[in-house]
């Protein structure tokens, strides 16, 4: 990839009295439990390292008290780092004057807050308009700006609404749109939908993957739910204690969980919500229809399966046969094509598991995996499913989970 | 047990001397500003006919309040035009008025001052238990050397006494603005003026009203005690009531403060509330 548009160099945060003192008992390698013991100051964040690349979603998780929340302060500087650098398309705005990092504020950073944080005195609208407002850009501006942000979101109609007249879900799209209004290059977004409840929550995560979609931003997405950080993160950062324990996608942390805490955390994961059909599919037996039923039998026979899908020339599923009716087709002299079976249920390779089980469990054949252009990928069997639900490792076909 | 007096009256004598004689033209300026303007609004009120001046104030209260305020307002005053302590109330109503509007054009901008810095709130909030507990017919005396005799000193002792709530409301609306805002507004870029006046104040202000209403209240209280070094108004009166043993006429100079007290409570209690 190129260069980074965020880059955390060995940023720390120390609570208390002389925090540079603990800068130094921690480069001297002590714990965050004996700095609290020695000193009575508490690590916020401690030596956290890494880079965020233009148009991914970065998410950061941890449990509460990892000081998730007060990384992601540090990036817009609402909290000073103790020590370190936080580079913004290559500037350390640790160093910033006061005047260039409201800049940076205005119109390189959006932010989005767990409590919607919005101004209960402003309308929709104005509450969407207050980071233009504070650049100083005409009302005319100001006004398209955000009716534009507010389309986006979906809140069209709402603009003279207060917040306290919305819903939760509705304020934190306000809290979304007022983010967006600016067009920053960077998204902030602390714990933005973990006060919703779940189904709006997960309307929220579809909306926000969607509007990435379109915008291509930068978002650095906190959070405490795994499951959150697996579906919305591009890459994900697990933090522990104010050390970042592991960085990496959602396969590399599930699949080879970097320490016993990675692995306990996830222990628990859904993992029918992380996996795909291209994890769990097998090699198809195929075969043209030309060949006749003579030769399907016989494959059948060799490979001692019970079907076999038909393709055309350009691998493309056309159909199946079953070993019953490839018989009854050479009895009586037909071709494959008047026996096959035509109605086979389908799914695409990127297909979660979680999607994929009731297709799985009430089709009569294995399920056919294809691509866009309807050629044959693979074949789920139940079994497969099974042993990757499982947590067996050798059956994830070595597959990148996206 | 052969520890001398503290001299401390002395000092405070030679203080206060030492101020009427370096600072003599300043206090005569505030003097004679204070003085015009009271006049100023004594004179306005006086050229308007009482008629007018109640449908105006039943107006006020209906604006800013409910239907109920408003009818009160109007027999209230109408009662005290009958009872023929018109000439009083109008008195007491702009030495009332000035003291307040000192006190918010100093008062606010105090309490803005502290609630952006600890430390002058810790320098400042001393003061204030200082002005509101010391007696206030103690701070007559320094008013009327530094002011003379008349409703100037009266004014500067209402003043004194009733600013605090201006202050310590207006620091503790500004600093009871959720984190959660201040965040956002700080997330945006805002300047410091531009939070102060987008989010801080707006989000204030029933606060900052609460403790103005608490000014109004105490300034009004004030009127008797400004009454002894001479501001005329209602507070004169119950005063020559005591004076002379007149109860029934101290009695209905006393009502009608009460009278006046609850429409002005009702009125600025709810100017901040109803926009």
């Amino acid at each position: 990839m190129n260069d980074p548009k965020i880059e955390v160099r060995n940023v720390s945060k120390i609570f208390g009295k002389s925090p540079q003192q603990g800068v130094k008992m921690l480069n001297e390698g002590m714990t965050k439990k004996e700095i609290l013991e020695k000193t009575g100051m508490t690590v916020g964040v401690n030596k956290a390292s890494f880079k965020v690349y233009a148009g991914e979603i970065f998410v950061i998780m941890g449990l509460s008290g990892s000081g998730k929340s007060t990384l992601v302060r540090m990036f817009n500087r609402l909290i000073d780092p103790t020590s370190g650098e936080v580079l913004i398309d290559g500037q350390d705005i640790v160093k910033m004057k006061p005047k260039d990092l409201r800049e940076v504020r205005r119109t390189k950073l959006g932010m989005v807050f767990q409590k919607f944080a919005l101004f209960p005195h402003r309308t929709v609208l104005s509450n969407t308009e207050y980071g233009l407002e504070m650049r100083g850009i005409d009302k005319k501006t100001q006004r398209e700006k955000a009716m534009e942000a507010l389309r986006l979101v979906g809140l069209e109609g709402y603009e003279n609404s207060y917040p306290s007249e919305l819903s939760g879900g509705m304020q934190q799209r306000v809290g979304l749109a007022r983010a967006l209004a600016n067009d920053p290059d960077i998204l902030l977004m602390d714990e933005a939908f973990s006060a919703l409840d779940p189904l709006i929550r997960k309307d929220m995560q579809n909306e926000l993957l969607e509007l990435q979609e379109k915008m291509e931003k930068t978002i650095i997405f906190i959070t405490h739910d795994l499951d959150e950080a697996l579906r919305l993160g591009d890459r994900i950062a697990l933090m522990r204690d104010g050390s970042i324990v592991q960085i990496g996608t959602a396969e590399e942390i599930l699949i080879n969980p970097a320490n016993d805490y990675v692995e306990r955390f996830v222990e628990d994961v859904d993992l029918s919500k992380v996996l795909t059909a291209a994890h769990v599919m097998k090699r198809p037996e195929k075969l043209l229809a030309e060949r006749g039923p003579r030769v399907a039998l016989q494959i059948m026979k060799e490979v001692g399966i019970s079907s076999v899908y038909i393709v055309d020339k350009g691998r493309k599923l056309i159909g199946a046969i079953t070993a019953q009716d490839a018989a009854d087709a050479v009895k009586n002299g037909k071709k494959i094509e008047e026996v096959m079976i035509r109605d086979i249920q389908t799914v695409s390779p990127d297909t979660l598991l979680t999607d994929l089980l009731e297709c799985v469990a009430t089709a009569s054949l294995p399920v056919a995996v294809v691509d866009e252009e309807n050629r044959l990928e693979g074949i789920i069997v139940r079994g497969a499913v099974l042993a990757a639900l499982a947590g067996d490792e050798i059956q994830l076909n070595g597959k990148e989970v996206n | 047990m052969a520890i001398p007096k503290i001299p401390l009256a002395e000092w405070i004598d030679h203080f206060v001397n030492f101020l009427r004689d370096t600072l003599e033209p300043f206090f005569n300026l505030i003097s004679d500003g204070i003085g015009s303007f009271v006049d100023l609004l004594v004179w306005l009120l006086t050229i308007i006919p009482p008629s007018i001046l109640i449908i105006l104030f039943t107006g006020i209260a209906l604006w800013v309040s409910r239907w109920s305020t408003a009818i009160f307002t109007a027999i209230g005053l109408l009662l005290i035009y009958n009872l023929g302590y018109w000439d009083g109330t109008i008195d007491t109503l702009a030495l009332v008025l000035t003291s307040v509007i000192i006190s918010i054009v100093i008062g606010i901008p105090i309490g803005i001052g502290i609630s952006q810095n600890d430390r002058a709130r810790n320098i400042v909030t001393p003061i204030l238990d200082f002005m509101q507990t010391m007696p206030a017919f103690v701070y007559l005396i320094p008013a009327i050397l530094f002011f003379g005799i008349g409703v100037v000193p009266g004014i500067i002792a209402s003043v004194i006494f009733a600013m605090p709530p201006t202050i310590r409301l207006s620091n503790l609306g500004i600093r009871q603005v959720p984190e959660d805002l201040i965040e956002a507004a700080n997330a945006f870029g805002s300047t410091t003026k531009q939070k102060l006046l987008k989010v801080q104040l707006p989000l204030a202000m029933p606060t900052i009203m609460a403790g103005i209403n608490q000014s109004v209240m105490l300034s009004l209280s004030m009127v008797v005690i400004a009454s002894l070094v001479g501001a005329p108004g209602l507070g004169a009166d119950v005063y020559r009531a005591v004076t002379q043993i007149k109860v029934g006429v101290g009695f209905e100079a006393g009502f009608v403060i009460v009278i006046l007290a609850i429409i002005l409570d009702r009125i600025s209690q709810n100017i901040g509330i109803k926009k």
